[in-house]
This record gives structure tokens, C-alpha cells and sequence, in this order.
């Protein structure tokens, strides 16, 4: 178990140094300075210009760049964006509200999907089953800020049944909205996942000698179907932490939530290299711990799978 | 039946049954083999694409989908047909935000712009980013899945540390850090919007190819192949390949609403085609400012948009279930 772990561990080395490097590279070697960005268009005097570039390390070369960061990110000193605010406080304010939202969201589709897919997976061709196959066809195909903006206007401005945007406090009944907005077209993949892993393990020869034991259908179900089927469902869910996490600028951006989404569209859209930077390592770090997580998972739902 | 079985030889040490062993051979005239060889065939051998061809004409889901489609591709092509108006040069500020009028069915959008004559002409660079994001992952994401997956060992360890870096990064977040780079920000339109959603969209592409050419690999023909003395690459290219693209298919189907979904986010936020580029994105990002006194004209590009993804994702699915010999017989 030890060495599987660390084995694990060791190959999300490369995978974290790699993409971060990636970040680094895009943002801040390409033709074009940073420094451009904080002048604006009248430009700055080069005295001003030197001293910008010496804070922000821009005038070393790449590699020395590169590792000032990374021994940055260590120290958690990721240096302060362009109004000189630290970018670890920014990142310590906005950080759990989108954690929130996004596990939210994740349980959300983690529990719809999988029961909602199980059901439809077990009446495979009735109408229940067709029902939902459009269903998710639909959620998947319409783009999440259509969703969005239809659901903040009937839930929240026709109905009145929540609010239409949420407050700095961003407590749990303010971002149910916003989470089952993020959640929903992850909800319709996980549903389909489940459904069709249903369908195919529902043949399988040890379901029918779990039947033909004598165990009761609902043992079957639960112990012998479900867990088999879980495999793609949960690499799916682990995998979509991180693509909710950084997904969410969009739903950030509709119900005014002030999570990492709507700080990182800011930094965009200001040409804070910096503090993109800083966000997206966040958001790949999360991701690289969530797939840890998810090949531990593996372990515990299929024993087959040996931690060698 | 044999008689020297009293002089059979016998294992040192391992115990003899005491009573004789009997050889039975059947007479050839009895075998199933000859049954096997008499019977004949009526059927010529379909391939699996004449077999899932067959099996998709009578899929209502494959020609609706596939009708749409036409349809999308045509309206791309030809969006005068559709419409009389310009969709630029007729703008009226007078008509901002009107109702349907006569020979503008659709009504107008915040610049008083035909909202039909738009959603017709953005069709365009919809599905070209779409079609042509999807053609760049198939072939790059398909060469590495295929290379990493035929080839094992350090190449694919190697190769699939590449994919994990680039799944490591979402596809819109990567998109979006891509385009805040001054060059980027400078020429945006429609082919380096396709080069960002190539560069982050291949590493799927490449792990179902890379799945599915091991499932070939040590297939009897590829195998027999190489004992022809066909090289390495030819056996990759002329029999694993080929006989390892139906998933590969099924996903490029599913990424091609997926990359048009994308492009329209981008839009929506602002970072993907200039203003003056049409397309559906872009139109549902104007109207977004007056959604509450002229919701229409949202409506309309997001209704044009979900169609036409929701016509390439059933494709998808259509051809998972012919191309799938396993799941078709249940």
C-alpha cells in the first residue's frame, strides 16, 4: 500500500512540474511583457519599467523565472498582484467559496447521476430510460450559460424560490443555485456513464450466479451491479473536481458568486500574468490530487486492481 | 483400436492405471470437420462499416441526426439562401430590439440587426472551429495514441506523461490562459481560436486511441502480418489503424458539439472570435446586456447552437451503438 502510494505520488511529479512549466511558459515568454499590461497604453518610463520587471523576476532569464516561482509556490509566496494585494490572501478569500460550490456540485451529480443512471440502466428501452437518454442529450448539448441564465430567471427572478445572485458570505442555500447549474452537465455525463456500465455488468456471468445463489435482487443490485459499474463513473467525478473548480467561471460569472472563477476572468481580462498564474497552479494541483484520490478509490471498489 | 497399449511406455515413478488405456479415433467421415467444410456460406463477409452502415439506415436517431447536420453544412455554406438581409450592413438603431416584423421573422437584437440573417450567417465559423479543432486532435491525438499505444514501453510512458499534463489543464481554463498572451490577444479569429482548442482537446483523443490500438496489437493478423515480414510501422499503419478507429470515430463525433459548445463560451466571455467576426457565441454574448427586454435574441443563436450539437453528439451515439458489435446483440 506504502509503495503503491508513493509510486503514485512520485508519477504526479512530472505530470504537476510539466504543467505548471506549460502555465509559466505561455504566460510569460511568449512575445509580448507582461509589464505592458500594468503600463497600459501611454506606457511607463523605463525607470519604472526596470523596476516593475526586477519585482516580478522578469529580468532574469526563463529558468531562473521558472524556479523563483516554483520555490514560490513552496513557501506560499506567490507575490501580489498589480494593486500590490498578496496573491496567497486573494487566493485564501476566494478559494473556499469555490470549493464549496464545486463539491456542491460534485455531490450533486454524483448522487442524481448514479441513482437516476442505475434506475435507467435496470429498465433499459422503457420509457423512463428513453425519458432521461433525451433528457441528458439535451442538458449536454445546450452551452451551461443558456442553462444559467434560464434557471437564475425562473428559479430565481419569476419564482422567487432563491435568490438571483449571491452574497460575499456565499452561504450553503445561496450557492445551491449556482451549484446545480455547474453540476448539470456533468450530471447528464455521469448518468450515461452509469447507465451504460449498468447495462453491460447486468449480463456479466457473476451477476447471474449472484442470482442464482439466491441472493435477493436488491443485494444483486447494490453489492454486485453498482460497485462493478462504479469504475468509469468515479475516474469521471475525480477528474471533474478540476474541471468544475476552473469550470466555474462561467456560473461564477452569471450569479455573481466571488469564488476563484470570477478572480481568475478579472486577472484575464486585466492581463495579471501573475495571478493567472497562481490560480491555474492552484486548480492543476487540485486536479492532480483529486486523480491520487480517484486511483485510490480504484483499489477499494475492484480488488482485482492490486496495489503493486 | 490401438493394441500395443500393453507396450506403451511408461513415466518412471508416476503410477499406471491398472486398466487399459483406449485410443479412439474417429473416422474422418464422422467429424464435424467435414460438416464445416461442406457448409457454404449464402452470405458474402460484410465488414464491420457495411455491417454498421446497414445497421444505421434504420436508426431514426442516425437520420435525424445526420439530416440536421446536412442541413447545418448546407446553411453554413449557403447562408444567403436563408435569408434576404445583410446581416451587418442593414442594421437599424431604429428597430433595436423589435419584435418580429414582416421579412424579419425573428425579429431584431440590440443593434437592430436581423436576428435570422445573424443566426444564418454565424452558422459559418461555428462548425468550421468545430470541424477543424476536431480534425487537428484526430490526427495529432490519434498519431500519439497510436504511436504510444503500438510501440509500449519508455515511448508511451513518455507520450502518455505529455497527455497527463495537458488533461491536467481543463479545456476552457487552458483556453483561457492561452488567450490572455499578448499574441494571442492580438490575432484572434477563427484558425488560432482552432489551434487553442486543439492544443488542450488532444489529450483525450489520444488515450482512446492509445486503448484501442493495444486491443489490437497482438491481434492473429497483425501477428501474422509481422511474420509476412511486413515492418513495424506497416503493421501499424495498414492493419492496427484501420481496425482500431471505430471509438476513435465515435469520440471525434461527440468532441465536434463539444469544440462548438467551447468556442461559444469563449465568446460568451468575452476572449474568443473579435466582435466582428459573426458567430453564435458572440451574438449570445451582445444579447446578453439586454436579456430581460429582448430575451429572443439569445434565444435564437443558443437555439441554433443546441441544435446543432445536439444533432453531432446523437451521431455519436448512433455510431457507438453500430459501430459495437458487443452492444448491438443484447
Amino acid at each position: 500500500m506504502a509503495r503503491f502510494l508513493l509510486r503514485r505520488f512520485l508519477q504526479l511529479i512530472p505530470v504537476f512540474l510539466g504543467a505548471t512549466l506549460l502555465i509559466y511558459f505561455l504566460v510569460f515568454s511568449l512575445p509580448g511583457d507582461a509589464t505592458a499590461a500594468i503600463c497600459g497604453e501611454k506606457g511607463c518610463t523605463p525607470a519604472v519599467e526596470a523596476a516593475l520587471r526586477e519585482q516580478y523576476n522578469l529580468d532574469q532569464p526563463f529558468w531562473v523565472q521558472y524556479f523563483l516561482y516554483l520555490k514560490g509556490i513552496f513557501t506560499f509566496d506567490l507575490g501580489t498582484n498589480f494593486a500590490g494585494q498578496p496573491i496567497t490572501d486573494i487566493l485564501a478569500r476566494v478559494f473556499p467559496t469555490t470549493a464549496r460550490l464545486a463539491i456542491m456540485a460534485l455531490v450533486f451529480e454524483a448522487v442524481f447521476g448514479i441513482v437516476i443512471g442505475l434506475i435507467a440502466g435496470l429498465k433499459k428501452g422503457k420509457l423512463f430510460d428513453s425519458t432521461v437518454l433525451v433528457f441528458s442529450l439535451v442538458v449536454i448539448a445546450v452551452p451551461i450559460f443558456v442553462l444559467g441564465f434560464l434557471m437564475q430567471f425562473v428559479v430565481g427572478v419569476k419564482l422567487e424560490w432563491a435568490n438571483p445572485t449571491v452574497s460575499g458570505d456565499a452561504t450553503f442555500t445561496e450557492l445551491i443555485l449556482p451549484a446545480l447549474v455547474l453540476g448539470l452537465v456533468s450530471f447528464a455525463y455521469v448518468l450515461r456513464l452509469t447507465r451504460t456500465a449498468v447495462i453491460e455488468n447486468s449480463g456479466a456471468d457473476y451477476v447471474r450466479t449472484a442470482t442464482a445463489k439466491g441472493l435477493s435482487s436488491r443485494r444483486v443490485v447494490m453489492v454486485h451491479v453498482l460497485r462493478n459499474s462504479m469504475i468509469p463513473v468515479v475516474t469521471f467525478l475525480g477528474a471533474d473536481l478540476g474541471a468544475l473548480m476552473g469550470g466555474a467561471i462561467v456560473t461564477e460569472g452569471i450569479f455573481n458568486v466571488n469564488g476563484v472563477g470570477n478572480t481568475l476572468y478579472r486577472a484575464v481580462l486585466n492581463g495579471e500574468a501573475p495571478v493567472v498564474v497562481s490560480i491555474v497552479t492552484v486548480l492543476i494541483v487540485v486536479f492532480v490530487l483529486a486523480n491520487l484520490l480517484v486511483d485510490l478509490l480504484y483499489a477499494w471498489l475492484d480488488p482485482r486492481i492490486r496495489y503493486a | 483400436m490401438p493394441e500395443n497399449t500393453k507396450n506403451m511406455p511408461t513415466v518412471r515413478g508416476a503410477k499406471i492405471s491398472k486398466y487399459p488405456i483406449e485410443h479412439f479415433v474417429a473416422d474422418p467421415e464422422d467429424t464435424p470437420i467435414q460438416a464445416t467444410d461442406s457448409a457454404v456460406s449464402t452470405e458474402a463477409p460484410v465488414s464491420l462499416w457495411l455491417e454498421a452502415w446497414r445497421n444505421l439506415r434504420t436508426q431514426p436517431l442516425f437520420l435525424i441526426s445526420a439530416f440536421l447536420i446536412l442541413a447545418v453544412i448546407f446553411v453554413a455554406l449557403f447562408p444567403g439562401l436563408f435569408t434576404n438581409e445583410q446581416p451587418n450592413a442593414q442594421c437599424m438603431l431604429a428597430n433595436s430590439d423589435g419584435g418580429p416584423a414582416p421579412g424579419h421573422p425573428l425579429g431584431f437584437t440590440q443593434q437592430g440587426c436581423d436576428i435570422l440573417a445573424r443566426v444564418m450567417y454565424g452558422t459559418q465559423s461555428s462548425l468550421t472551429i468545430g470541424l477543424f479543432a476536431t480534425l487537428s486532435i484526430v490526427v495529432f491525438g490519434g498519431t500519439i495514441g497510436a504511436v504510444s499505444g503500438f510501440f509500449g514501453g519508455w515511448v508511451d510512458a513518455v507520450l502518455a506523461r505529455l497527455g497527463d499534463i495537458f488533461f491536467a489543464l481543463p479545456l476552457i481554463l487552458g483556453a483561457i490562459v492561452v488567450v490572455q498572451i499578448p499574441f494571442f490577444r492580438e490575432n484572434r479569429n477563427v484558425w488560432t481560436i482552432v489551434l487553442i482548442l486543439a492544443a488542450f482537446g488532444w489529450p483525450q483523443i489520444a488515450r482512446i486511441t492509445r486503448a484501442a490500438v493495444i486491443e489490437v496489437r497482438d491481434a492473429d493478423f497483425v501477428i501474422a502480418a509481422r511474420s509476412l515480414g511486413v515492418s513495424r510501422t506497416g503493421a501499424l499503419v495498414r492493419h492496427v489503424i484501420p481496425n482500431s478507429l471505430a471509438p476513435v470515430i465515435v469520440i471525434a463525433t461527440i468532441s465536434l458539439g463539444v469544440f462548438i459548445v467551447a468556442e461559444s463560451t469563449l465568446s460568451y466571455l468575452g476572449i474568443g472570435l473579435p466582435p466582428d467576426v459573426m458567430s453564435w457565441g458572440n451574438d449570445i454574448f451582445s444579447a446578453k446586456s439586454s436579456l430581460r427586454s429582448n430575451p429572443m435574441a439569445l434565444f435564437w443563436p443558443a437555439l441554433a447552437l443546441s441544435l446543432t450539437v445536439l444533432s453531432f453528439i446523437m451521431l455519436g451515439d448512433a455510431l457507438q451503438d453500430a459501430l459495437d458489435p458487443k452492444a448491438r446483440k443484447r
